[in-house]
């Protein structure tokens, strides 16, 4: 298991898919695991850092991985004034394909199998992934 | 060490920038969005990227490549994709941009396609 605490700036989201690429790697994960679980890493990552924690420095982005039983286990946090993942808009409507932002979400639904966000007590927003073997 | 490598070669009308790296979120983007921005500036407006040697691309630099697109088609040009890796392949397909951009896989027949 690997736990990191990382500021809120863009090079973090570098900082934590390089730690995910070297612990995946080390536990053995194939190719395809390893590249989901960088994928869903940078963008939850970047996704905490933008949109929770709005790039405020004294803010952590707190990042576990874990390889247990049951598969690739990721969960990221951020200490942000939270939102609602429903209110994100699909952006495979033809409406909104051309739109240059808004796909970090789907990406992660599409690499993960699991996919679920939780409101700590004490706020935030943690996102749980579970790549399966 | 930079994200991405940008080299740029003119084939006749057409400007061809070979992408070496990552296209993420940061650096790799925003050297892409530079590059992009002075070739418009400078009237060339007819662009093919070649991706062969992107071995990674984020959400953000697909919002780069629909930001580029936009951006050349409003100055009245055409962006065109070269040498989609199969992973980059994937997620436009994900996000359904494979319908949006024109794609080729060998560089003749991109070239070709702007006459």
């Amino acid at each position: 298991m690997r736990h990191i605490e990382l500021p809120s700036r863009i090079e973090s989201v570098d900082e934590a898919a390089v730690m995910a690429d070297e612990y995946a790697k080390s536990c053995g994960c194939s190719d395809e695991i390893t590249f989901a679980v960088d994928l869903a890493i940078r963008e939850s990552v970047a996704n905490a850092v933008k949109h929770g924690n709005k790039f405020d420095e004294s803010k952590m982005v707190h990042l576990t991985l874990n390889n247990g039983p049951e598969g690739f286990v990721i969960t990221v946090r951020d200490f942000g004034s939270g939102f609602s993942v429903d209110d994100v808009a699909d952006p495979t409507n033809p409406e909104n394909i051309m739109k240059t932002n808004g796909r970090g979400l789907l990406f992660m639904r599409s690499f993960m199998d699991e996919v679920a966000w939780e409101k700590p007590v004490d706020g935030g927003l943690l996102v749980k992934m579970l790549k399966k073997r | 060490m930079a994200d991405i490598t940008i080299t740029e070669r003119q084939a006749g009308d057409v400007t061809i920038l070979d992408l070496v790296g990552k296209v993420t979120i940061g650096e790799g983007s925003v050297a892409l969005r530079n590059t992009i921005r002075r070739l418009l500036g400078e009237g060339k407006n007819k662009i093919l990227l070649n991706l062969g040697g992107v071995g990674y691309i984020d959400s953000s630099g697909i919002g780069e490549l629909v930001s580029s697109f936009t951006a050349v088609k409003k100055e009245g040009g055409v962006l065109k994709l070269l040498s989609l890796t199969q992973k980059i392949q994937d997620l436009l397909a994900i996000t359904k941009l494979l319908t949006v951009f024109d794609t080729f896989d060998d560089e003749p027949s991109a070239l070709s396609s702007y006459n």
